[in-house]
């Protein structure tokens, strides 16, 4: 019944059985954080350069390119998008941000494409490399700045905000239309009002370049899969001589990919360093956000849709485990953990696969001996939850991944 | 044939001289551009390395650069990348320095418990991601990616919270760490062994036993690829899993194998700075998993070839320090000459590579075509 439903309100759906389960759970542990709306709201930033750098990931890979130098990419772009919005302004931030990424990108393509270096060291390269460029950088630049050194800039610009109109009470030519999600708030419905209170912290004064990078990923989707470049571009990714077969220049569209590649994660840097999250460069600021847009990108099944959707899953915990002192919404989530593995549990007993279930159920088991032992759960757990759900995804799910057959091997023109 | 041996050598030792010299030349141009004068700065570095304090420094900090290069080797020797270095030898610093804090044993047994524990630990982190590749598929890249996240940010961070050490670190010295080792647990400095050569050390510099570890290590995966079953198997595996099957090479077994030996040497990373100080302080040197692949490629994953690799890159770690007192140029500039040197030797190895390729194909068709009609 589900699989008829078109992709959009199954997404929807999904969604809504999520902040279900999440406002079931949180009142096991009498907080209110997992549905507040500066939880959805912080998820909304956090997701963003995760996304960003999993688009990125995206694009590469579906030309053929691993890249995993998106972490130094990042990197690049924190560096160069303080850089613009302390000179320009915070759009040239984002643009500057964009093409210092870029330029990374360039240099993962000129090892991979043009010399055939193989596409994991070349990432590995990069990512040694970003860091001391961008502190070589500071030194010669920052350092020179009222409140710069060689491991941070100045304050950077931001961009404006929006509120969308009729959802959220936006202006809408002038217009103050009505505030349809705010109204269903103030209800205090339950379950409702949760939802429709999440929804409006997602529309409602939201930064310009948290709606830009949102918008990249139907406009990714459409791109890839709908223009005659993407075709070109994920035929490299997927049969690199049948395309060449077909008279398309492999190197020039894997250069395009790549190169778009380094562009997002540049821009998933520029937002690091906006004060949408921190304000300011600072030297390790990116603390693994390319690898976790990696994850992101390996858990959505190298798709625009499922990359934002780990993107907002892994931006999720980030989001809450920052305003959580206390500890309680980190523990509530470890709840949500419990009832996941569960539901893996189930999956693997009907599909008759022992292994698999024994192995979620005992994973489930002590996430839920875990809860019941204590009241609060340490910072690190959030840290690396994250990683820990790609890991298990894999563990659980690796068959159903379906990376691009031509992902990460050589290719030579007129080799085959 | 003596003259395909120079050709050989001449082509290996060709590229890393390229990569050391485009990165020189591009740094300056850098140096240029940003208005010093890098003639001075290179001579500031060499003097300032060819002191003897700075020298024992170069190598105080090359020693975990190699351990570290050598177990990024044994992956790349399997075709395995292990990019998990980095946490299994932060994970099995903490580890290893808790242990060590918990036991009191004679120095030699209190050493050796350690180092074993260091060496448990890597190996067991790092083979399981082995074990994940083998029985489930997972990539070692991504899944290495993700323990080295685990390891970090995780159960390090736990750890050092769990295992905190009283007042008395935090007191004396103003950081925070594990509890302190007792002495019989720090490796003797071989100062001793210098001073045979050279006058005495000064400055309080102390070279660390540690090297001889590492130098052990390396003979130790000399001897081990090269002279033994299990090392041809390894190697044949990595070339060609399937054909290595056919012969009997289980390739499960290889990767696994080859990931917890990678493992065990990435354990011994941190000992270094144990060894010196006795406890895993809240900001241990780190990155020296990452620079120890970047060490690795350049070095070609041979013993020698990465003890040169972790050399240079030492010596531009330390010897760059005097740019701060001399002024001549910013030190950042050596970040600049690592990421260069790394790019440039990766892309000059593969061009190389297919030199040599081409020759041997070149070559191969020559003499098939000069052979007499009728042989194989």
């Amino acid at each position: 019944m589900l699989a008829r439903l078109p992709t959009w309100a199954r997404w929807m759906l999904y969604a809504a059985a999520g902040v279900a389960v999440l406002t079931i759970v949180q009142g096991f542990d009498d907080t209110e954080r997992l549905t507040a709306v500066t939880s959805s709201q912080a998820m909304l930033r956090w997701a963003v350069p995760i996304m960003l750098a999993g688009l990125g990931g995206l694009f590469s890979e579906r030309a053929g390119v691993v890249n995993i130098g998106l972490e130094g990419m990042l990197i690049l772009g924190t560096w160069f998008g303080a850089w613009g919005a302390i000179n320009y302004g915070g759009w040239a931030g984002l643009a500057t941000g964009m093409i210092g990424g870029a330029l990374g990108g360039l240099v993962h393509a000129v090892a991979t494409v043009t010399f055939g270096v193989d596409h994991i060291i070349s990432g590995v390269a990069i990512n040694v490399t970003a860091p001391g460029v961008t502190r070589f950088l500071s030194s010669e630049i920052f350092a020179n700045y009222e409140g710069g050194s060689i491991t941070q800039s100045p304050g950077t610009d931001g961009v404006g905000r929006f509120t969308f109109p009729l959802l959220a009470g936006g202006d809408l030519f002038g217009w103050e239309s009505p505030d349809i999600l705010g109204w269903f708030t103030r209800q205090d419905w339950f379950l409702v009002s949760d939802m429709t209170g999440l929804a409006r912290g997602l529309v409602a004064q939201v930064s310009l370049a948290t709606v830009l990078a949102f918008a990249l990923v139907p406009l990714s989707a459409w791109v890839l899969w709908r223009t005659r470049f993407g075709l070109r571009l994920r035929i490299c990714g997927e049969h690199p001589v049948g395309g060449e077969s077909q008279g398309i220049n492999i190197y020039l569209y894997k250069y395009y990919g790549v190169m778009i590649s380094g562009g997002l994660a540049g821009l998933g840097g520029a937002f690091i360093a906006s004060p949408e999250l921190s304000g300011l460069y600072r030297e390790g600021q990116t603390t693994g956000r390319g690898f976790i847009g990696l994850a992101a990108l390996i858990f959505g099944n190298w798709r625009p849709s499922g990359t934002m959707a780990g993107a907002l899953l892994f931006g999720y915990p980030f989001g809450i485990g920052l305003r959580d002192l206390d500890g309680s919404a980190s523990h509530a989530l470890l709840l949500v953990n419990t009832l996941a593995l569960a539901a893996v549990t189930v999956w693997a007993v009907r599909r008759r696969r022992r292994f698999d279930a024994g192995l979620a159920a005992g994973l489930g088991l002590a996430a839920a001996v875990w809860y019941f032992m204590s009241s609060t759960v340490p910072n690190w757990w959030i840290d690396i939850l994250p990683f820990v759900i790609v890991l298990l995804v894999l563990v659980f799910f690796s068959q159903r991944l379906r990376m691009p057959r031509a992902d990460g091997l050589p290719y030579r023109r007129g080799e085959s | 044939m003596n003259h395909t041996l120079a050709r050989r050598v001449m082509l290996a030792s060709a590229a890393p001289l390229a990569a050391v010299v485009i990165a020189v030349v591009l740094s300056s141009i850098v140096l240029l551009v940003s208005g010093s004068n890098p003639l001075a700065a290179y001579v500031d570095m060499v003097q300032h390395a060819s002191k003897l304090e700075t020298g024992v420094d170069i190598f105080n900090r090359a020693t975990p650069l190699y351990l570290a290069g050598v177990a990024a080797a044994i992956g790349f020797r399997m075709n395995l990348f292990n990019i998990g270095v980095e946490g299994q030898y932060l994970l099995a610093f903490i580890v290893a320095a808790h242990v060590g804090a918990l036991v009191a044993l004679p120095s030699a047994l209190h050493i050796a418990v350690i180092l074993l524990t260091a060496m448990a630990v890597g190996g067991a982190f790092s083979g399981a991601a082995g074990v994940l590749k083998v029985t489930r598929g997972v990539n070692e890249v991504i899944s290495t990616i993700m323990l080295n996240a685990v390891a970090i940010s995780g159960l390090a961070a736990w750890w050092i919270v769990e295992w905190q050490a009283g007042g008395e670190i935090a007191a004396t010295g103003g950081r925070v760490g594990t509890e302190p080792i007792d002495d019989s647990g720090l490796m003797p400095d071989i100062n001793s062994w210098l001073e045979v050569f050279t006058r005495e050390v000064g400055q309080g510099k102390r070279l660390t036993g540690m090297l001889v570890v590492a130098a052990v290590v390396g003979i130790a995966y000399h001897a081990l690829l090269n002279r033994t079953v299990f090392g041809y198997d390894l190697r044949s595996s990595g070339a060609n899993p399937s054909a290595s099957h056919v012969g009997g090479v289980s390739p499960k077994r290889m990767v696994v194998a080859a990931m917890t030996l990678s493992g065990i040497v990435a354990g011994l990373v941190g000992m270094t700075e144990l060894m010196e100080t006795g406890y895993y302080p809240s900001n241990p040197i780190t990155l020296l998993g990452f620079t120890g692949i970047a060490v690795a490629l350049l070095g070609r994953n041979h013993p020698v070839g990465v003890a040169f690799a972790a050399l240079i890159f030492a010596f531009l770690d330390i010897s760059s320090g005097i740019l701060q007192i001399s002024g001549a140029a910013a030190r950042e500039i050596v970040e600049i000459m690592k990421g260069v040197i790394i790019l440039t030797a990766v892309i000059a190895y593969e061009v190389v590579r297919r030199v040599r390729e081409r020759e041997e194909a070149t070559a191969a068709a020559e003499a098939m075509a000069t052979a007499p009609a009728g042989a194989p």
